[in-house]
Protein backbone atom coordinates (compact mmCIF):
# COMPACT_ATOMS: atom_id res chain seq x y z
CA UNK A 1 0.00 0.00 0.00
CA UNK A 2 1.01 3.78 -0.57
CA UNK A 3 -0.53 6.42 -1.14
CA UNK A 4 -0.21 9.60 -3.46
CA UNK A 5 -0.80 12.98 -3.18
CA UNK A 6 -3.69 14.13 -5.53
CA UNK A 7 -4.57 17.86 -5.56
CA UNK A 8 -4.35 19.56 -2.62
CA UNK A 9 -7.87 18.13 -1.58
CA UNK A 10 -7.11 14.56 -2.08
CA UNK A 11 -5.19 11.60 -1.53
CA UNK A 12 -4.69 8.79 -3.11
CA UNK A 13 -4.39 5.25 -1.42
CA UNK A 14 -3.30 2.51 -3.56
CA UNK A 15 -3.74 -1.22 -2.98
CA UNK A 16 -2.70 -4.85 -4.08
CA UNK A 17 -6.29 -5.69 -5.42
CA UNK A 18 -10.22 -4.80 -6.02
CA UNK A 19 -10.69 -7.11 -2.41
CA UNK A 20 -8.37 -4.44 -0.41
CA UNK A 21 -10.03 -1.79 -1.79
CA UNK A 22 -13.44 -3.14 -0.67
CA UNK A 23 -12.06 -3.84 2.56
CA UNK A 24 -10.14 -0.15 2.69
CA UNK A 25 -13.11 1.70 1.60
CA UNK A 26 -15.42 0.07 4.43
CA UNK A 27 -12.59 1.22 7.26
CA UNK A 28 -12.57 4.65 6.13
CA UNK A 29 -16.29 5.10 6.29
CA UNK A 30 -16.21 3.63 9.60
CA UNK A 31 -14.13 6.06 10.51
CA UNK A 32 -15.29 8.38 13.80
CA UNK A 33 -13.37 11.40 12.01
CA UNK A 34 -15.28 10.68 8.80
CA UNK A 35 -17.67 13.55 8.96
CA UNK A 36 -15.61 15.80 9.83
CA UNK A 37 -12.89 15.36 7.29
CA UNK A 38 -14.02 13.80 4.14
CA UNK A 39 -16.27 15.45 1.59
CA UNK A 40 -16.47 12.15 -0.91
CA UNK A 41 -14.63 8.44 -0.97
CA UNK A 42 -13.93 7.41 -4.12
CA UNK A 43 -13.10 3.73 -4.77
CA UNK A 44 -11.76 2.69 -7.95
CA UNK A 45 -10.14 -0.37 -9.40
CA UNK A 46 -6.90 -0.31 -7.08
CA UNK A 47 -7.50 2.78 -5.14
CA UNK A 48 -9.06 4.80 -2.79
CA UNK A 49 -9.38 8.54 -3.29
CA UNK A 50 -9.86 10.09 -0.03
CA UNK A 51 -11.63 13.78 -0.98
CA UNK A 52 -10.42 16.27 2.24
CA UNK A 53 -13.80 18.37 2.99
CA UNK A 54 -13.21 22.37 2.52
CA UNK A 55 -10.80 23.55 4.74
CA UNK A 56 -9.65 20.20 6.02
CA UNK A 57 -5.91 19.60 5.83
CA UNK A 58 -5.14 16.67 3.47
CA UNK A 59 -2.62 15.22 5.63
CA UNK A 60 -5.15 14.98 8.36
CA UNK A 61 -6.75 11.81 5.96
CA UNK A 62 -3.35 9.95 6.30
CA UNK A 63 -4.45 9.09 10.36
CA UNK A 64 -7.40 7.79 8.55
CA UNK A 65 -6.02 4.81 6.05
CA UNK A 66 -5.54 0.99 8.03
CA UNK A 67 -1.45 1.13 8.42
CA UNK A 68 -0.96 -2.13 8.77
CA UNK A 69 -1.60 -4.30 5.21
CA UNK A 70 -2.26 -7.27 7.54
CA UNK A 71 -5.14 -5.63 8.85
CA UNK A 72 -6.77 -5.18 5.65
CA UNK A 73 -7.28 -8.17 3.77
CA UNK A 74 -7.84 -11.22 5.80
CA UNK A 75 -8.11 -13.34 2.06
CA UNK A 76 -10.24 -16.43 4.11
CA UNK A 77 -13.93 -16.12 2.57
CA UNK A 78 -14.88 -12.80 1.46
CA UNK A 79 -13.68 -9.47 1.30
CA UNK A 80 -12.51 -8.12 4.49
CA UNK A 81 -15.07 -10.27 6.28
CA UNK A 82 -15.47 -8.90 10.10
CA UNK A 83 -14.08 -5.47 9.02
CA UNK A 84 -16.97 -4.43 6.56
CA UNK A 85 -20.46 -2.71 7.69
CA UNK A 86 -23.74 -4.74 8.24
CA UNK A 87 -23.82 -6.59 4.48
CA UNK A 88 -25.86 -5.41 2.46
CA UNK A 89 -27.62 -8.18 -0.17
CA UNK A 90 -29.43 -7.82 -3.49
CA UNK A 91 -30.78 -10.40 -5.31
CA UNK A 92 -30.72 -9.81 -9.07
CA UNK A 93 -33.08 -12.38 -11.23
CA UNK A 94 -31.81 -12.41 -14.57
CA UNK A 95 -32.55 -13.98 -18.31
CA UNK A 96 -29.20 -15.65 -19.54
CA UNK A 97 -30.19 -14.61 -23.20
CA UNK A 98 -27.31 -11.69 -24.21
CA UNK A 99 -25.73 -11.22 -27.30
CA UNK A 100 -22.93 -12.00 -26.17
CA UNK A 101 -23.21 -15.27 -24.13
CA UNK A 102 -21.99 -18.11 -26.64
CA UNK A 103 -18.88 -15.72 -27.18
CA UNK A 104 -18.63 -15.52 -23.55
CA UNK A 105 -18.52 -19.55 -23.47
CA UNK A 106 -16.17 -19.76 -26.11
CA UNK A 107 -13.96 -17.58 -24.85
CA UNK A 108 -13.71 -18.61 -21.14
CA UNK A 109 -14.11 -22.38 -22.46
CA UNK A 110 -17.33 -23.06 -20.39
CA UNK A 111 -20.30 -23.93 -21.47
CA UNK A 112 -23.35 -21.77 -21.66
CA UNK A 113 -24.91 -23.36 -18.85
CA UNK A 114 -21.35 -23.19 -17.33
CA UNK A 115 -21.13 -19.29 -17.57
CA UNK A 116 -24.85 -19.09 -15.83
CA UNK A 117 -23.58 -21.38 -12.77
CA UNK A 118 -20.84 -19.43 -12.69
CA UNK A 119 -21.84 -16.11 -12.24
CA UNK A 120 -24.94 -16.93 -10.44
CA UNK A 121 -23.05 -19.48 -8.20
CA UNK A 122 -20.98 -17.23 -6.26
CA UNK A 123 -22.13 -13.71 -4.48
CA UNK A 124 -20.39 -10.49 -5.71
CA UNK A 125 -19.53 -7.21 -4.32
CA UNK A 126 -19.74 -3.68 -5.74
CA UNK A 127 -16.08 -2.13 -5.72
CA UNK A 128 -17.06 1.42 -6.93
CA UNK A 129 -18.88 2.91 -9.36
CA UNK A 130 -18.39 5.93 -11.91
CA UNK A 131 -19.85 5.04 -15.37
CA UNK A 132 -23.40 6.58 -15.04
CA UNK A 133 -25.01 6.99 -12.01
CA UNK A 134 -25.99 3.70 -9.78
CA UNK A 135 -23.22 1.86 -12.17
CA UNK A 136 -21.65 -0.59 -9.95
CA UNK A 137 -17.92 -2.60 -10.79
CA UNK A 138 -19.16 -6.03 -9.14
CA UNK A 139 -15.87 -8.02 -7.65
CA UNK A 140 -15.22 -11.52 -6.08
CA UNK A 141 -17.15 -13.55 -8.76
CA UNK A 142 -16.12 -16.36 -10.39
CA UNK A 143 -12.64 -16.02 -11.82
CA UNK A 144 -13.31 -18.10 -14.70
CA UNK A 145 -15.47 -15.30 -15.96
CA UNK A 146 -12.98 -13.12 -17.18
CA UNK A 147 -13.17 -11.89 -20.78
CA UNK A 148 -11.70 -8.76 -22.82
CA UNK A 149 -14.52 -6.29 -23.51
CA UNK A 150 -15.83 -5.50 -26.70
CA UNK A 151 -13.19 -4.29 -29.23
CA UNK A 152 -15.94 -2.70 -30.80
CA UNK A 153 -18.04 -0.85 -27.83
CA UNK A 154 -21.81 -0.94 -28.74
CA UNK A 155 -23.44 2.68 -29.52
CA UNK A 156 -26.75 1.10 -27.15
CA UNK A 157 -26.88 -1.30 -24.58
CA UNK A 158 -30.57 -1.24 -23.02
CA UNK A 159 -31.23 -0.86 -19.38
CA UNK A 160 -31.12 -3.83 -17.16
CA UNK A 161 -28.07 -5.15 -19.39
CA UNK A 162 -25.90 -7.77 -17.40
CA UNK A 163 -22.60 -7.95 -18.85
CA UNK A 164 -18.76 -9.01 -17.89
CA UNK A 165 -15.76 -7.20 -18.47
CA UNK A 166 -12.06 -8.00 -17.36
CA UNK A 167 -12.25 -9.09 -13.57
CA UNK A 168 -15.94 -7.08 -13.13
CA UNK A 169 -19.71 -8.01 -13.89
CA UNK A 170 -22.02 -5.05 -14.06
CA UNK A 171 -25.84 -4.19 -14.87
CA UNK A 172 -26.34 -1.28 -16.86
CA UNK A 173 -28.49 1.53 -15.41
CA UNK A 174 -29.93 3.12 -18.21
CA UNK A 175 -29.61 2.89 -22.18
CA UNK A 176 -26.17 4.03 -22.76
CA UNK A 177 -23.30 3.01 -25.20
CA UNK A 178 -20.83 -0.20 -23.72
CA UNK A 179 -18.22 -2.39 -24.33
CA UNK A 180 -18.78 -5.17 -22.09
CA UNK A 181 -20.14 -8.33 -23.03
CA UNK A 182 -23.79 -8.88 -22.60
CA UNK A 183 -24.88 -11.85 -20.62
CA UNK A 184 -28.30 -11.51 -19.54
CA UNK A 185 -30.70 -8.60 -18.59
CA UNK A 186 -32.91 -8.41 -15.47
CA UNK A 187 -36.02 -6.20 -14.91
CA UNK A 188 -34.80 -4.90 -11.50
CA UNK A 189 -34.65 -0.81 -12.11
CA UNK A 190 -30.80 -0.05 -11.32
CA UNK A 191 -31.26 3.73 -10.82
CA UNK A 192 -34.96 5.48 -9.77
CA UNK A 193 -34.47 9.26 -8.87
CA UNK A 194 -37.77 8.76 -7.11
CA UNK A 195 -36.95 6.11 -4.66
CA UNK A 196 -35.09 7.40 -1.17
CA UNK A 197 -31.67 6.12 -2.16
CA UNK A 198 -31.82 5.96 -6.55
CA UNK A 199 -29.35 3.35 -7.17
CA UNK A 200 -30.08 0.06 -6.26
CA UNK A 201 -26.70 -0.90 -5.37
CA UNK A 202 -23.67 1.00 -3.91
CA UNK A 203 -20.37 0.50 -2.81
CA UNK A 204 -19.83 -2.33 -0.57
CA UNK A 205 -23.30 -3.82 -1.41
CA UNK A 206 -22.94 -7.99 -1.77
CA UNK A 207 -24.91 -9.15 -5.08
CA UNK A 208 -25.93 -12.45 -5.75
CA UNK A 209 -27.54 -13.28 -9.50
CA UNK A 210 -30.24 -15.68 -9.89
CA UNK A 211 -31.32 -17.15 -13.42
CA UNK A 212 -35.10 -17.13 -14.36
CA UNK A 213 -37.01 -18.20 -16.97
CA UNK B 1 -46.13 35.55 -8.18
CA UNK B 2 -42.75 37.15 -8.04
CA UNK B 3 -41.26 34.62 -10.99
CA UNK B 4 -38.54 34.98 -14.01
CA UNK B 5 -39.54 33.52 -17.23
CA UNK B 6 -36.76 33.27 -19.83
CA UNK B 7 -37.84 34.75 -22.84
CA UNK B 8 -34.59 34.37 -25.10
CA UNK B 9 -31.10 31.51 -24.72
CA UNK B 10 -28.78 32.97 -27.24
CA UNK B 11 -25.25 32.56 -25.90
CA UNK B 12 -24.25 28.82 -24.88
CA UNK B 13 -25.97 26.59 -22.70
CA UNK B 14 -27.86 28.47 -19.33
CA UNK B 15 -28.20 26.13 -16.56
CA UNK B 16 -29.42 25.93 -12.70
CA UNK B 17 -26.05 24.88 -10.53
CA UNK B 18 -25.70 25.44 -6.28
CA UNK B 19 -23.04 24.37 -4.66
CA UNK B 20 -23.26 21.33 -5.86
CA UNK B 21 -23.94 17.61 -4.53
CA UNK B 22 -20.50 15.89 -3.03
CA UNK B 23 -20.73 12.27 -1.25
CA UNK B 24 -22.27 10.25 -3.77
CA UNK B 25 -19.47 8.70 -5.34
CA UNK B 26 -20.28 5.32 -3.98
CA UNK B 27 -23.51 5.56 -6.66
CA UNK B 28 -21.35 6.83 -9.59
CA UNK B 29 -22.81 10.55 -8.96
CA UNK B 30 -20.11 13.13 -9.04
CA UNK B 31 -20.32 17.00 -7.17
CA UNK B 32 -21.17 18.56 -10.01
CA UNK B 33 -22.23 22.78 -9.25
CA UNK B 34 -21.70 25.84 -9.91
CA UNK B 35 -18.08 25.84 -12.09
CA UNK B 36 -16.97 29.40 -11.07
CA UNK B 37 -17.68 29.10 -7.23
CA UNK B 38 -16.51 32.23 -5.68
CA UNK B 39 -18.28 34.73 -8.62
CA UNK B 40 -21.38 32.15 -7.55
CA UNK B 41 -21.45 32.69 -3.90
CA UNK B 42 -20.44 36.45 -4.19
CA UNK B 43 -23.61 36.74 -6.02
CA UNK B 44 -25.66 35.16 -3.24
CA UNK B 45 -24.10 37.11 -0.79
CA UNK B 46 -24.78 39.95 -2.89
CA UNK B 47 -28.24 39.53 -2.91
CA UNK B 48 -28.32 38.85 0.72
CA UNK B 49 -29.23 34.87 0.19
CA UNK B 50 -28.59 32.35 2.24
CA UNK B 51 -25.16 29.97 0.46
CA UNK B 52 -25.93 27.47 -1.38
CA UNK B 53 -29.40 29.01 -3.06
CA UNK B 54 -28.99 28.24 -6.59
CA UNK B 55 -28.36 30.65 -9.07
CA UNK B 56 -27.84 30.52 -12.98
CA UNK B 57 -24.87 29.52 -14.87
CA UNK B 58 -24.77 31.61 -18.06
CA UNK B 59 -22.03 31.04 -20.85
CA UNK B 60 -21.32 33.64 -22.96
CA UNK B 61 -24.59 36.24 -22.16
CA UNK B 62 -27.01 35.77 -24.27
CA UNK B 63 -29.68 34.95 -21.63
CA UNK B 64 -33.17 37.49 -21.13
CA UNK B 65 -35.53 36.55 -17.83
CA UNK B 66 -39.09 38.84 -17.58
CA UNK B 67 -39.85 39.52 -14.28
CA UNK B 68 -43.55 37.93 -13.35
CA UNK B 69 -43.32 40.21 -9.77
CA UNK B 70 -40.32 42.31 -8.25
CA UNK B 71 -37.15 40.60 -8.09
CA UNK B 72 -34.09 41.62 -7.10
CA UNK B 73 -30.73 40.14 -9.02
CA UNK B 74 -27.12 40.61 -9.22
CA UNK B 75 -25.25 39.42 -11.67
CA UNK B 76 -21.48 38.15 -11.49
CA UNK B 77 -18.61 36.39 -12.84
CA UNK B 78 -17.43 37.37 -16.73
CA UNK B 79 -18.31 40.78 -17.01
CA UNK B 80 -21.32 40.85 -19.11
CA UNK B 81 -23.17 44.32 -19.90
CA UNK B 82 -26.70 44.24 -18.85
CA UNK B 83 -29.68 45.66 -20.11
CA UNK B 84 -32.62 46.55 -17.95
CA UNK B 85 -35.14 46.56 -20.85
CA UNK B 86 -33.12 49.95 -22.49
CA UNK B 87 -31.37 51.03 -19.68
CA UNK B 88 -27.72 49.57 -19.81
CA UNK B 89 -26.73 48.21 -16.03
CA UNK B 90 -23.23 46.86 -14.84
CA UNK B 91 -22.59 43.41 -13.76
CA UNK B 92 -21.67 43.54 -10.33
CA UNK B 93 -25.04 46.35 -9.08
CA UNK B 94 -28.13 44.55 -6.98
CA UNK B 95 -30.86 45.44 -9.60
CA UNK B 96 -34.75 45.37 -8.76
CA UNK B 97 -36.44 44.24 -11.76
CA UNK B 98 -40.48 45.45 -11.53
CA UNK B 99 -43.16 42.94 -13.34
CA UNK B 100 -42.52 42.80 -16.76
CA UNK B 101 -39.03 44.32 -17.27
CA UNK B 102 -36.59 42.14 -18.68
CA UNK B 103 -32.74 41.67 -18.26
CA UNK B 104 -31.10 40.58 -20.61
CA UNK B 105 -26.64 39.59 -20.54
CA UNK B 106 -25.06 41.01 -23.57
CA UNK B 107 -21.49 39.15 -24.59
CA UNK B 108 -18.68 39.46 -22.10
CA UNK B 109 -15.59 41.17 -23.14
CA UNK B 110 -13.62 38.51 -21.40
CA UNK B 111 -14.50 35.08 -19.01
CA UNK B 112 -16.90 32.21 -20.28
CA UNK B 113 -19.58 32.21 -16.99
CA UNK B 114 -21.83 34.62 -15.70
CA UNK B 115 -23.87 34.10 -12.66
CA UNK B 116 -27.20 35.52 -12.20
CA UNK B 117 -28.34 35.11 -8.30
CA UNK B 118 -31.49 36.08 -7.74
CA UNK B 119 -32.54 37.03 -4.15
CA UNK B 120 -34.37 34.16 -3.01
CA UNK B 121 -32.50 31.56 -4.86
CA UNK B 122 -34.07 29.92 -7.43
CA UNK B 123 -36.20 27.10 -6.56
CA UNK B 124 -36.97 24.48 -8.61
CA UNK B 125 -37.01 20.41 -7.36
CA UNK B 126 -33.60 18.96 -6.18
CA UNK B 127 -31.85 16.10 -6.72
CA UNK B 128 -29.65 14.02 -4.22
CA UNK B 129 -29.79 17.27 -2.32
CA UNK B 130 -28.84 19.65 -5.07
CA UNK B 131 -30.28 21.92 -7.81
CA UNK B 132 -27.21 21.47 -9.83
CA UNK B 133 -27.74 20.61 -13.53
CA UNK B 134 -24.50 17.37 -14.51
CA UNK B 135 -23.75 17.49 -18.01
CA UNK B 136 -22.56 14.42 -17.51
CA UNK B 137 -24.91 12.25 -15.52
CA UNK B 138 -27.82 14.20 -17.01
CA UNK B 139 -28.95 15.18 -13.30
CA UNK B 140 -30.88 17.84 -11.99
CA UNK B 141 -32.79 21.09 -13.67
CA UNK B 142 -33.11 20.95 -17.04
CA UNK B 143 -31.11 23.51 -19.11
CA UNK B 144 -32.93 26.83 -19.67
CA UNK B 145 -34.88 27.34 -23.08
CA UNK B 146 -37.43 30.12 -23.62
CA UNK B 147 -40.15 29.74 -22.24
CA UNK B 148 -38.65 27.91 -18.82
CA UNK B 149 -40.03 29.73 -15.66
CA UNK B 150 -37.44 30.33 -12.67
CA UNK B 151 -39.40 30.31 -9.33
CA UNK B 152 -38.17 32.34 -6.42
CA UNK B 153 -37.63 30.87 -4.06
CA UNK B 154 -37.26 31.41 -0.30
CA UNK B 155 -33.31 31.87 0.57
CA UNK B 156 -32.97 35.10 1.32
CA UNK B 157 -31.51 35.27 4.55
CA UNK B 158 -30.82 38.77 5.25
CA UNK B 159 -30.68 42.26 4.02
CA UNK B 160 -28.70 43.46 0.94
CA UNK B 161 -25.75 45.43 2.15
CA UNK B 162 -23.80 46.53 -0.65
CA UNK B 163 -24.87 48.03 -3.83
CA UNK B 164 -22.36 47.07 -6.21
CA UNK B 165 -19.09 45.51 -6.40
CA UNK B 166 -16.93 45.87 -9.28
CA UNK B 167 -17.07 44.12 -11.94
CA UNK B 168 -14.78 41.02 -13.07
CA UNK B 169 -11.93 41.14 -15.37
CA UNK B 170 -10.51 38.02 -17.17
CA UNK B 171 -7.90 39.84 -19.50
CA UNK B 172 -4.83 38.56 -17.76
CA UNK B 173 -3.47 35.22 -18.84
CA UNK B 174 -4.14 32.34 -16.49
CA UNK B 175 -0.98 30.40 -14.71
CA UNK B 176 -2.47 28.43 -12.51
CA UNK B 177 -1.04 26.21 -10.02
CA UNK B 178 -0.77 22.34 -10.27
CA UNK B 179 0.59 19.67 -7.94
CA UNK B 180 2.63 16.64 -9.86
CA UNK B 181 0.93 13.31 -9.71
CA UNK B 182 -0.22 11.23 -8.84
CA UNK B 183 0.83 9.40 -12.09
CA UNK B 184 3.27 11.96 -13.46
CA UNK B 185 5.33 8.97 -13.46
CA UNK B 186 3.60 7.62 -16.59
CA UNK B 187 4.81 10.47 -18.63
CA UNK B 188 8.57 10.89 -20.13
CA UNK B 189 8.61 14.35 -19.53
CA UNK B 190 5.92 16.24 -16.97
CA UNK B 191 7.53 19.16 -17.05
CA UNK B 192 6.18 19.61 -20.78
CA UNK B 193 3.17 20.43 -18.82
CA UNK B 194 4.55 23.62 -17.18
CA UNK B 195 6.88 24.51 -19.87
CA UNK B 196 3.96 24.88 -22.26
CA UNK B 197 1.44 27.08 -23.36
CA UNK B 198 -1.36 25.35 -23.78
CA UNK B 199 -4.50 26.61 -25.42
CA UNK B 200 -8.19 25.47 -24.51
CA UNK B 201 -9.73 23.68 -27.39
CA UNK B 202 -13.26 23.98 -28.78
CA UNK B 203 -14.70 20.99 -27.48
CA UNK B 204 -14.20 22.13 -23.76
CA UNK B 205 -17.38 21.92 -21.39
CA UNK B 206 -18.03 21.42 -17.69
CA UNK B 207 -16.84 17.50 -17.71
CA UNK B 208 -13.42 18.75 -18.82
CA UNK B 209 -10.94 21.51 -20.50
CA UNK B 210 -9.96 20.17 -23.49
CA UNK B 211 -6.21 21.63 -23.76
CA UNK B 212 -3.91 21.72 -27.43
CA UNK B 213 -0.46 22.05 -28.10
CA UNK B 214 2.20 19.84 -28.34
CA UNK B 215 1.14 15.78 -27.21
CA UNK B 216 2.77 14.78 -23.96
CA UNK B 217 4.97 11.40 -24.66
CA UNK B 218 3.59 8.36 -22.17
CA UNK B 219 6.29 6.18 -20.93
CA UNK B 220 6.25 3.13 -22.88
CA UNK B 221 5.17 -0.20 -22.03
CA UNK B 222 3.24 1.01 -18.91
CA UNK B 223 -0.12 -0.95 -20.25
CA UNK B 224 -3.53 0.19 -18.78
CA UNK B 225 -4.20 2.26 -16.09
CA UNK B 226 -7.06 0.61 -13.79
CA UNK B 227 -10.09 2.93 -13.31
CA UNK B 228 -9.10 5.14 -10.12
CA UNK B 229 -11.36 8.37 -8.40
CA UNK B 230 -11.21 11.74 -10.45
CA UNK B 231 -11.38 15.12 -8.72
CA UNK B 232 -12.16 18.90 -10.53
CA UNK B 233 -8.84 19.82 -11.21
CA UNK B 234 -7.68 16.40 -12.64
CA UNK B 235 -5.28 16.77 -15.46
CA UNK B 236 -5.75 13.97 -17.23
CA UNK B 237 -4.13 12.56 -20.53
CA UNK B 238 -5.43 9.97 -23.04
CA UNK B 239 -3.06 8.18 -25.20
CA UNK B 240 -3.70 10.94 -27.28
CA UNK B 241 -1.07 13.22 -25.23
CA UNK B 242 -3.68 16.10 -24.87
CA UNK B 243 -4.59 16.98 -21.67
CA UNK B 244 -8.11 17.23 -20.28
CA UNK B 245 -8.90 19.26 -17.18
CA UNK B 246 -11.52 18.24 -15.66
CA UNK B 247 -14.22 20.44 -14.74
CA UNK B 248 -17.29 19.74 -11.98
CA UNK B 249 -19.17 17.59 -13.94
CA UNK B 250 -16.14 15.11 -14.52
CA UNK B 251 -16.75 10.94 -14.14
CA UNK B 252 -16.61 10.21 -10.61
CA UNK B 253 -13.66 7.71 -11.82
CA UNK B 254 -11.17 7.78 -15.15
CA UNK B 255 -8.88 5.10 -16.62
CA UNK B 256 -6.08 7.94 -18.01
CA UNK B 257 -3.26 8.51 -15.89
CA UNK B 258 -3.53 12.18 -14.44
CA UNK B 259 -0.39 13.72 -14.91
CA UNK B 260 -1.01 16.72 -11.95
CA UNK B 261 -3.91 17.98 -10.03
CA UNK B 262 -4.91 21.93 -10.29
CA UNK B 263 -4.88 23.59 -6.88
CA UNK B 264 -8.12 24.05 -5.59
CA UNK B 265 -8.00 27.66 -5.08
CA UNK B 266 -7.44 28.05 -8.94
CA UNK B 267 -10.14 25.88 -10.54
CA UNK B 268 -12.58 29.11 -10.32
CA UNK B 269 -10.43 30.60 -13.09
CA UNK B 270 -11.12 27.78 -15.19
CA UNK B 271 -14.18 28.14 -15.50
CA UNK B 272 -13.60 31.57 -17.26
CA UNK B 273 -11.44 30.38 -19.72
CA UNK B 274 -12.69 30.91 -22.97
CA UNK B 275 -11.83 28.41 -26.38
CA UNK B 276 -8.62 30.10 -27.89
CA UNK B 277 -7.67 31.27 -24.63
CA UNK B 278 -3.96 30.53 -23.66
CA UNK B 279 -3.11 28.55 -20.19
CA UNK B 280 0.26 28.13 -18.39
CA UNK B 281 0.54 25.67 -15.58
CA UNK B 282 3.31 25.81 -12.86
CA UNK B 283 3.99 23.33 -10.42
CA UNK B 284 3.19 24.01 -6.38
Amino acid sequence: MRTLPYGDRGLLVELADTADVVAVADIVRAHPAAPELLADLVPGARTVLLVARPGVAVERLRGMVPAHKHRISPKSGAFGQGLSRPEVEVVVPVTYDGPDLADVARLTGLGEADVVAAHTGRPWRVAFGGFAPGFAYLVGGDPRLQVPRLERPRTEVPAGAVGLAGEFSGIYPRRSPGGWQLIGRTELVMWDLERSSPALLAAGTTVRFEAVG
Amino acid sequence: MSDLVVTAVDGGPCLIEDEGRPGHAAIGVGASGAADRASYSLGNRMVGNAPGAAAVEVVLGGLEVQAAGYVTVCVTGAPTPLRVDSRAEPSGAVLTLRPGQRLRLGTPPSGLRSYVAIRGGVDVASVLGSRSHDQLAALGPAPLVPGTTLPVGHAAAGPILVDAVSPASYDREAELRVVPGPRADWFADPGQLVRDTWVVGPESNRVGLRLTGTPLAAVRDRGQLPSEGALRGAIQVPPDGLPVVFGPDHPVTGGYPVVGVIVDADIDRLAQLRPGDPLRLRWK
